[in-house]
């Protein structure tokens, strides 16, 4: 349904976007995941029509929307800082899109109440947005931007302003939310951890381009780069040259490390003597003092280097040789003594052929 | 320690309150002797209150120095409203030092040039010579005021209301004139004072027939101060306290945004 070819922004001489091109289907939660600074607002900003590209094309359901202003595009944007107005009550913040459209003064009672059961505050309509919560603004904002039926909704980091309760439940809301509406989502977000929950493809942004666009379970486990795999997540790098590769498995050798064997993703060839990344995530790898390796594992042994006791998991940082640490997690669903290691102590680490995901390197 | 620096700033506050405010005291309580001299308290009497609204000279300058207020606090109100945003919008580095000259420039500076302006343009002197000149300095009290109020805004808010679907028209007069208006006001309201108590500029762009209270007061004085004056410059004194107030009050609750 939406579009984009080719997007390309300089300010001054700094480029912000760097030829994007974008496909969004109807229907679809859509994050723009990157770090701060990498164009994600610039190129919702251009979708509103607050922005235009110096080159480039977006289509909306087929229409080149470049040179339409804001007001006649059928996309509504919920801001950042919510952008509520504070000399309206919140049925008058609601209401005005519609009033904007012309549609009639009884049925706009009825759409704002609608639009206020919606997002579970029925009896806030008289308030100012002054006295709301910062959770109720946010609610009160996405049911404004949705309440004219757009066919598209931006959304710039809606929920930073939040604490992190908050924030959980406001991700559930939006999902379910988005699901009952079937209005297409842009949502705009650098954290990793609500993209992931949230969207159904993500394209990470980094300097003005897509590095990659994919659904959050293959982003996670397959990522194209060294930036993709660094960003989302955390996830150990092991510098590694191809030793021996057919189509489906890889013989690596570790850096410092040893032979290791992977299993390759479709879309991942190497060749002999190719040097590569393999990335691994640590909730991937076993740790124990003594393991007993199994099919299709590999084991190294090495020595604590560092824990972190984070509550649920523990967080044991294993130097596998001079310089190079390895990080494993370690629920702590039980009593077992036995599975707690002190700084100093020798363990092994393993991993099965397939927990690794090899990126290619130049 | 910390108690005795509070006496002390009592102490100098209160002076400099007395200061300030002891010869318009003086002059309130005059005006209610009973008495054609102001040397000593004879009786309370209303009737210097009397002779006020009995001197048709006082009633035209009365008259005069509201309608001049009134108007120039209107124009400067419409044009200060346009420059604050300006001011405010463009950044532009002249700007703002010229629409605020006119405030800081000593008066005299300012009614000898338009005086000479007037005269080259042929402009009689009168009624409209000196609501000009009372705009020129009104309007950087109301940009002032105006740009504050701008400064205070959050831009996103008309991005909204255009992604909302108003056009540019509709979300200036929806949302940024609305949320301007305590500004406006509190701007307009503090030009009718200025230019309710102006004398310099007025003096030298007044012509027979639009004499205003201040320079009428003036011309009374000279001759000397009778308990007249006291009673009209008691009036003026009431109408800019109120004024003042309720322009600091609108400014108050904009800034607050409960307006
Ligand atoms: N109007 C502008 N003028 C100059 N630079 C801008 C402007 N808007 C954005 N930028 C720059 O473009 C880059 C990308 O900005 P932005 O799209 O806001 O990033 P993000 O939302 O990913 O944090 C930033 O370095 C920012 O400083
Ligand atoms: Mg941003």
């Amino acid at each position: 349904m939406l579009e984009i070819r080719g997007i390309s922004k300089k300010f001054g001489d700094f480029e912000a976007l760097k030829g994007v091109d974008l496909h969004i289907g109807a229907g679809e939660f859509f994050t723009l995941l990157g770090p701060s600074g990498c164009g994600k607002t610039t190129l919702l900003r251009m979708i509103a029509g607050f922005e235009a590209p110096d080159s480039g094309e977006i289509l909306l359901e087929g229409k080149d929307m470049v040179g339409t202003p804001p007001e006649q595009r059928p996309v509504h944007t919920v801001f950042q800082n919510y952008a509520l107005f504070p000399h309206m009550t919140v049925a008058q913040n609601i209401a005005f899109p519609l009033q904007m459209a012309r549609v009639q003064a009884d049925e706009i009672d009825a759409r704002v109440q609608q639009a206020l059961d919606n997002v579970h505050l029925p009896d806030k309509a008289g308030a100012y947005p002054a006295a709301l919560s910062g959770g109720q603004r946010q609610r009160i904002a996405i049911a404004r931007a949705l309440v004219k039926r757009p066919r598209l909704l931006l959304l710039d980091e809606p929920l930073s302003a939040l604490d992190a309760k908050m924030r959980e439940q406001m991700q559930i809301e939006l999902i379910n939310l988005q699901k009952e509406v079937g209005i297409t989502f842009i949502y705009v977000t650098h954290d990793q951890g609500e993209a992931l929950a949230l969207s159904h493809r993500i394209a990470v942004m980094n300097q003005g381009k897509i590095a990659q666009l994919d659904q959050p379970a293959q982003l996670y486990n397959h990522p194209n780069s060294r930036f993709v795999a660094d960003f989302i997540g955390q996830c150990n790098l092991l510098e590694a040259t191809v030793t021996d590769s057919d189509r489906h498995h890889a013989d690596l050798e570790l850096h410092h490390i040893g032979p290791v064997r992977v299993s390759l993703a479709p879309a991942v060839t190497v060749t002999k003597g190719q040097r590569c990344l393999l990335t691994l995530r640590p909730e991937k790898i076993r740790i124990a003092r003594n393991l007993h390796a199994l099919v299709d594992e590999t084991h190294f042994c090495g020595k604590i280097h560092d824990t972190l006791y984070l509550g649920d998991v523990t967080v044991y940082k294993v130097e596998l040789a001079q310089g190079i640490l390895l990080e494993a997690l370690l629920a702590n669903s039980g009593n077992h003594a036995s599975e707690r290691f002190a700084v100093g102590d020798s363990v092994e680490v393993a991993w099965n052929s397939s927990a690794g995901h090899l990126i290619a390197e130049p | 320690m910390a108690r005795g620096r509070m006496n002390w700033l009592k102490l100098f506050s209160t002076a400099v309150f007395v200061f300030l405010y002891l010869p318009l005291l003086i002059v309130v309580v005059y005006s209610f002797n009973d008495s054609k001299l102001n040397a000593e308290w004879v009786g309370f009497t209303l009737k210097w209150y009397g002779v006020l609204f009995d001197d048709t000279e006082m009633l035209t300058a009365a008259r005069n120095s509201l309608l001049i207020a009134t108007f120039s606090a209107a124009v400067a109100a419409l044009l200060g409203t346009l420059a604050g945003m300006a001011m405010s919008r463009l950044r532009l580095r002249l700007l703002p030092a010229l629409v605020l000259a006119p405030v800081a420039m000593p008066d005299i500076l300012l009614g000898v040039s338009l005086l000479i302006l007037f005269i080259m343009l042929n402009i009689s002197l009168g009624l409209v010579s000196v609501i000009l000149a009372h705009i020129t300095f009104c309007i950087g009290y109301v940009a002032l005021s105006v740009q504050a109020r701008m400064g205070s805004m959050d831009d996103s808010l008309i991005e909204a209301a255009r992604d909302l679907g108003a056009s540019p028209w509709q979300a200036f007069s929806r949302i940024t004139l609305p949320l301007l208006a305590p500004g406006i006001i509190a701007g307009a309201l503090m030009a009718f004072t200025l230019s309710i108590d102006d004398f310099v500029v007025t003096f030298f762009t007044a012509g027979v027939g639009s004499s205003t209270l201040p320079l009428q007061i003036y011309s009374m004085v000279k001759i000397a101060v009778t308990p007249e004056v006291n009673a009209i410059s008691t009036l003026l004194m009431v109408v800019t306290l109120l004024l003042v107030t309720l322009a600091s009050r609108f400014n108050k609750h904009a800034l607050r945004g409960t307006i």
